[in-house]
């Protein structure tokens, strides 16, 4: 397995491995938002949905199985990019200047922190469930109710509408460095490319953050 | 004109560095950048201090010596120039400026805004070298190469190893240097016979270097006083990835 070890321990086995899996977990988020905004449709859409997830238990432990190995991917990956680019530059500049990187993709790191702190409260709040004990006491696949008692409290839709905010700047720099990572450039599509990745981006955070802002403002019932 | 700098001093590579202010006086907006270093210069000696050293040699903006951080921007703020083609006019009369030599770990200082880019010389041997006495060169046109290929191959040959694109990057990575490289010689039909062996093994030098990984910011773009552009990382990121997967020996 040496040869493996070799092509991705260099900068750009690395990062073609991130781009990979964050393409995965980007393909996870279109998926979960497509579901979640069920929620609009009223209980039984949603809690019909969450139902059938679990209709085929060997299907979902394989995916989130799959799931999980490019999570920890991504995240390996990541602090061993990071830290190879703290090491890169010792003595750093008196004068700090930035011509033209955005501030998402110098926040990477930053945001997404705050999107794994999210997942594991996320995953505390709605899926064990321990959190809140009105939650716990509910239907396991009572997602509406859970929502709904869930985003009436101030904190907590807060502390949503905040982790949305990450997703939207960490995908914003993220989906189009997938395809520069992974070389799929062409002068025909590059603008296309660096236009649709911020906007799909900030697209799919805004869709997640709609939930938690109606029913905290009332709008779902 | 009349301006406070703010330069980087440090007698040699072991030597702890500081910042010291100098006032710049009588300086000419026609002057170069390196000509107002000049004068800083003639005074430091007048008055018996160590003169400020920075590297130098064409001064018209192709062999790639000079190069130092003005305010945080590698080569100064006028884009696609080199420190020796920044005239003083690109700045207001008063103003203070922060002199830096590029900041990486695979460019160690040698002496105030001098650093060793000897590192680029590495990278590039590992690209490959011809040994064999192969005869005198063919005919430039022997070769038929589309207009198209030629051209992009030549924008990537403007790369005169500055290393503003390290200095730049937030990671202090050198993927736009060892992408132009690598983007050129892969396009031309002479360097397709070690194309694979080139992407591997100067991606190898660089990462042995202890340059950084690109995080697709594009500062280095930014600064390339011969404007080389990210796509030639998106190239180079294309065929390291192909050489990696179809390497033909696989023992490696």
């Amino acid at each position: 397995m040496s040869w493996l070890n070799h092509a991705v321990k260099n900068p750009i086995g690395a990062k073609a491995i991130m781009a990979v899996t964050g393409m995965m977990l980007t393909g996870f988020l279109v998926a979960h938002l497509s579901g979640n905004l069920l929620i609009f449709a009223g209980p039984q859409a949603i809690n019909a949905y969450a139902e059938g997830l679990h209709k085929f238990p060997a299907v979902l432990w394989v995916a989130r199985g799959g799931l999980l190995a490019a999570f920890v991917a991504h995240l390996y990956f990541a602090a061993y990019v990071t830290l190879g680019n703290r090491a890169a530059r010792p003595q750093p500049y008196a004068f700090n200047n930035t011509v033209q990187a955005t501030w998402a993709s110098r926040h990477m790191v930053l945001t997404g922190l705050v999107m794994l702190a999210f997942i594991i409260f996320h995953l505390a709040h709605f899926t064990w469930r321990v959190t809140d004990p009105e939650i716990r006491a509910m239907g396991e696949f009572d997602v509406y109710q859970m929502a709904i008692h869930g985003f009436r409290q101030p904190a907590v839709a807060g502390s949503y509408l905040i982790a949305m905010a990450a997703i939207g700047l960490h995908l914003s720099h993220g989906i189009a460095s997938i395809f520069q990572t992974l070389g799929l450039n062409h002068p025909r599509y590059n603008r296309s490319v660096r236009f649709v990745g911020p906007l799909l981006g900030v697209g799919i955070a805004l869709l997640f953050a709609s939930i938690p802002l109606s029913i905290y403002l009332g709008l779902v019932n | 004109m009349k301006l406070k700098l703010h330069v980087w001093r440090q007698k040699d590579k072991a030597a702890q560095g500081r910042m010291v202010t100098y006032d710049a006086e009588n300086i000419s907006p026609h002057m170069s950048f390196l000509e107002m270093l000049d004068v800083v210069n003639e005074g430091l000696i007048t008055t018996g201090e160590d003169p400020i050293a920075f590297e130098h040699d064409c001064r018209e903006g192709i062999c790639g010596s000079c190069g130092v951080m003005v305010n945080g921007v590698a080569h100064g703020p006028q884009d696609a120039t080199t420190t020796c083609q920044l005239h003083m006019r690109s700045f207001q009369d008063g103003e203070e400026l922060y002199i830096e030599p590029w900041r990486a770990k695979g460019f160690p200082v040698l002496r105030d805004l001098v650093v060793d880019r000897s590192a680029f010389d590495r990278i590039i041997q590992a690209g490959g070298f011809i040994s064999v006495n192969t005869g005198s060169a063919q005919d430039a046109n022997a070769i038929p190469i589309r207009k198209a290929e030629a051209d992009e191959a030549f924008n990537a040959a403007a790369c005169i190893g500055c290393g503003a694109c390290v200095a730049a990057c937030k990671n202090a990575s050198a993927m736009l240097f060892v992408s132009a490289k690598v983007g050129q010689l892969s396009l031309l039909p002479q360097g397709q016979p070690e194309r694979q062996d080139r992407a591997l093994n100067m991606v190898a030098a660089m990462q042995q270097e202890g340059f950084g990984n690109c995080t697709n910011q594009y500062e280095c773009e930014a600064v390339c006083p011969k404007q080389i552009s990210s796509d030639y990382i998106a190239r180079l990121n294309r065929e390291f990835i192909k050489a990696t997967l179809t390497y033909p020996d696989a023992k490696k």
